[in-house]
């Protein structure tokens, strides 16, 4: 653009004018395109989660209630978690799995915190398209593989909540955790 | 034609006018409306100023953290904060454990776990501000049929907001004999009480800050009325407008760009028109 | 339209060329604010505000967007959403307030761009349109920002909408139930809410809709200019680009640095403190005004303090505000004066200097006063004004005055002589001939 304006311009002298003159224009319209740019980080950003949203991004959970066998649903960044209680058979029957088959190798070692390993906490999000797969309820259906089944596309994970059938390529996300103390835990 | 219409027009407005205009200079003259105490004592804020004042203001956090103390230990008795979460204490200087003990401090209304009726549970950081009437009934009930109002956007709810706050707070005084020897009607009725800062003169909140001492300040400032009020007065300032120091803080750059990016294109202007812009010939 | 001398687009780029033959999309921006538009080279500073009154459109139109992500147009939430936006929305606080004082802005800018239409003449043939589709812009742009000054649910959003629902209340027989069918409803509620919040979106978009309309009916003459007299031959004019793009550039900069001053420094000084109190429909506001581009219109409404014949006070008031508006769709016919410009027209200056300006700024003032004396007198001597002045005395004065010497063309009136005009080349036109009239 600015190039043009002084081609247009018919008082164009040969030597330093031209490019004192092109200097200013193409330095007049870069300052009007920084602006153009800065004003689009706020209409950007103010599409991104508000602080309001930002702060409600942990969660804390009592466990002292669950019983092993029993899992509860807990919510974190408004979507479900699921807090389960591990049988020893459970573990048992996790650890009994060879991960070379899995399709996302992972152990219950891995998927859990020292000594604490009867604690498994995953995401209640199928991760093949979002939803909330069965068997954290009492009598909902666990799958062939005993852990959890996702009604949407019938993936079916296993007792460490890995992916064993179905379409779904991860095992369920287990998010941050930690214990606050023996019967609290804090996630996010 | 349409002169003659257009004429006609204006002569109905204008006539009309008139006719309003003579109505109402006959009775200025004949029945001058009264004057009124509100007019004559009513007072403008006093001139106090606060750290967050101006164009580089910012906000005293060490101040802030006092007056939220003075609300947390005076106001919050009667006046709800409702905008304000315990989160937005960080911005005080508070740090993450601090704010989460304040909120704790805090009971706000939940559900009991077990069987699911209306409890109250200990704040989260996430809380707001709870209400301390359930509703406004129970506040006219408490407070001699005034509802106290939410304080959260006060100092942007009244003309000079911050400086009218404090001048509220230490307004208090007993009605000048002036005003009763000119206005025998005007007396403060029983269970208000007079402050010329207030738009009516007399209001329904008693002087909530009561003497020195009132409050001991943690980090050793002396608490007398009128520093609790300014600081109670800083403190209403930042809930009301939480942004205000990123709001100042950004406006300085953009007008330093908008300065220069101006300039350069007044440049580009005068050199596009050095051609046109011949002086006169004559 | 063009003038014969204006350039033709003529892409050389292969695409260009493509693009040119199956959507001249380029060639139509080239024609309409390019090289291929021939302004006339004397415009003054007041012509940059058509230009800035389109940027003001789009700042409103943009904030407002995103904005109304972020809103909740319910009755129970709405002013607590806008305090959401204002406090836990990223750069939210500064899009409300970009959005609130943009409001402003547009009107400061728009009354600007009718005051240059006023003064120079720009309504008179052969701008007509131009200028009827320029008011009907002014009134969808009173009604979106009416409805906009509603949403945050505020004390004087709420008797806002009241009081001004209750204008139309003012009608004989059918006032009170096209008040309630305005509102669906007995008072400002839900239903208001959400159909102000409705039609607060749609309208800008008409505005657009009329914006390109009042554009493309000024291609067809051109630009007027102050000097009033009609473009001559090319050298009275400049093409649009570089020469106006350069103009309304740098100005555009300079409009911003105020309207940044604003929203980072003093966001609120345009506002009412009033409307940070959520709406009470058990208790009106002790002074309840609308904003500040509303109290000229405000006070006229407020001047007719008598009943007038038949005629309650009330349905005067609302007539004459209505009319004050009205009034100037017919302004190009009620002003027979063939010279446009004031500058040539030593009577009626006076009168607008001495008369109108005084008259429309008294009003604004008493309109954001209280309803009392003296500011009832003194606003009903600017509405006497007023209307005298544009169904009065326009009249008149048009068809007595007797008009200063117009320069013979543009050129002249800048380089002190027109070359080409000696030359023969220029055509004179009609409405350029000062002629006393009567």
């Amino acid at each position: 653009m600015a190039e043009e304006a002084i081609t247009e311009s018919p008082d164009t002298v040969a030597g330093d004018g031209v490019r004192r003159r092109d200097f200013i224009n193409i330095a007049a319209v870069s300052a009007a395109g920084v602006a153009g740019v800065a004003v689009l980080v706020p209409l950007i950003s103010q599409m991104a989660p508000s602080a309001d949203v930002l702060a409600a991004s942990s969660t804390e959970v009592d466990i002292s209630a669950i019983q092993p066998g029993q899992a509860i649903k807990a919510v974190f960044r408004n979507q479900p978690v699921f807090v389960r209680n591990l049988t020893p058979k459970e573990i048992a029957a996790a650890n009994a799995v060879d991960i070379s088959s899995l399709r996302d190798p992972q152990t219950l070692e891995e998927r859990t915190l020292a000594g604490k390993e009867n604690w498994l906490i995953t995401m209640g999000v199928c991760t093949h398209l979002g939803c909330v797969p069965l068997g954290a309820g009492e009598g909902e259906n666990k799958g062939e593989f005993g852990g959890y089944f996702c009604p949407c596309h019938g993936s079916a994970y296993d007792t460490a909540a890995r992916i064993r059938k179905g379409p779904a390529p991860k095992n369920l996300e287990v998010p941050e955790y930690a214990f606050t103390s023996e019967t609290v835990v804090k996630i996010g | 034609m349409a002169r003659i219409i257009s004429i006609l027009v204006g002569l109905f407005f204008t006539v009309a006018l008139l006719w309003s205009f003579g109505n109402g200079a006959y009775l200025a003259i004949t029945e001058p409306a009264p004057a009124t105490a509100e007019e004559e004592f009513h007072k403008h804020p006093k001139d106090v100023s606060f750290a967050s004042d101006g164009p580089f203001g910012k906000f005293d956090r060490q101040q802030l953290q006092r007056g939220f103390q003075v609300y947390k230990e005076v106001c919050s008795a009667c006046h709800s904060l409702r905008l304000v979460a315990f989160r937005d204490l960080q911005a005080l200087g508070y740090s993450e454990p601090e704010v989460k003990a304040i909120a704790a401090g805090f009971q706000v209304p939940g559900i009991d776990p077990v069987t699911g009726e209306d409890a109250l549970r200990p704040g989260m950081p996430t809380d707001y501000f709870p209400k301390p009437f359930a509703n406004d009934v129970a506040a006219r009930a408490a407070n001699n049929n005034a509802i106290p109002p939410d304080l959260s956007l006060m100092t942007k709810a009244r003309h000079d907001g911050s400086r009218y706050v404090y001048s509220l707070l230490t307004g208090y005084q007993a009605q000048p004999a002036e005003l009763l020897k000119e206005f025998p009607d005007a007396k403060t009725p029983a269970g208000l009480h007079y402050n010329p800062y207030f738009a009516n003169l007399n209001l329904a909140m008693a002087p909530p800050l009561s003497g020195e001492g009132q409050v001991s300040y943690e980090d050793g400032t002396k608490p007398t009325v009128d520093q609790m009020a300014k600081d109670i007065a800083a403190f209403l300032t930042w809930t009301a407008e939480p942004k205000l120091e990123k709001r100042k803080q950004t406006g300085w750059p953009v007008i330093g760009f908008l300065l220069f990016a101006t300039v350069l294109g007044y440049m580009s202007y005068r050199t596009i028109w050095a051609d046109k812009k011949k002086k006169k010939k004559v | 339209m063009s003038f014969p001398w204006a350039k033709h687009y003529t892409p050389t780029h292969p695409f260009m060329q493509w693009m040119d033959e199956k959507l001249p999309l380029p060639r139509l921006v080239y024609n309409s604010v390019g090289s291929g538009y021939p302004v006339p080279r004397n415009l003054n500073y007041f012509w940059n505000f058509g230009f800035l009154a389109m940027a003001c459109l789009m700042l409103q139109i943009v904030t407002g967007i995103v904005l109304a992500m972020h809103y909740a147009a319910n009755q129970a939430v709405a002013f607590t959403s806008v305090e959401h936006i204002m406090r836990d929305v990223n750069w939210g606080w500064m899009l409300r307030y970009a959005h609130a004082n943009g409001a402003s802005a547009f009107f400061v800018v728009i009354y600007i761009h009718i005051f240059r239409g006023l003064f120079y003449g720009s309504y008179k043939a052969p701008r007509e349109m131009v200028w009827l589709l320029g008011v009907v812009i002014f009134l969808l742009m009173m009604a979106t920002a009416f409805m906009g000054y509603v949403l945050p649910w505020g004390q004087m959003s709420f008797w806002g909408a009241k009081v001004i629902t209750g204008l139309f209340g003012a009608f004989p027989v059918v006032g009170e139930g096209i008040q309630q069918w305005l509102l669906g409803g007995f008072a400002p509620d839900n239903a208001a809410l959400n159909r102000f919040f409705s039609l607060h979106y749609l309208l800008p978009f008409v505005i657009v809709g009329v914006v390109v309309l009042h554009i493309w009916a000024l291609h067809i003459p051109g630009s007027n200019n102050p000097t009033g007299v009609e473009v001559k031959s090319e050298s009275d004019t400049v093409p649009f680009f570089p020469y106006y793009i350069a103009k309304d550039g740098w100005f555009i900069g300079a409009a911003a640095l105020v309207y940044c001053v604003f929203v980072f420094f003093m966001p609120n000084a345009l506002g009412h403190p009033d409307n940070y109190i959520p709406a009470n429909s058990m208790s009106t506001p002790a002074l309840i005004v609308p904003e500040w581009y509303f109290w000229p219109f405000y006070a006229i409404l407020r001047a007719f303090t008598s009943d007038f014949f038949i005629i309650p006070a009330k349905l005067m008031g609302v007539l004459a505000m209505f009319s004050a508006i009205l009034v100037w769709f017919f302004l190009p016919w009620l002003d027979r004066s063939p010279v446009r410009s004031s500058a040539y027209r030593p009577l009626y200056r006076k009168f607008f200097w001495f008369g109108l300006i005084p008259a429309v700024l008294l009003l604004g003032y008493c309109g954001g006063a209280h309803a009392a004396e003296p500011y009832l007198m003194l606003s009903q001597i600017g509405a006497f004004y007023y209307f005298a002045h544009f169904l009065i005395i326009l009249p008149i004065v048009s068809a007595i005055e007797r008009p200063d010497p117009l320069p013979f063309s543009i050129t002249e009136a800048v380089l002190g002589s027109d070359d080409n005009a000696l030359l023969g080349t220029a055509e004179g036109s009609p409405h350029d001939t000062p002629a006393p009239a009567a």
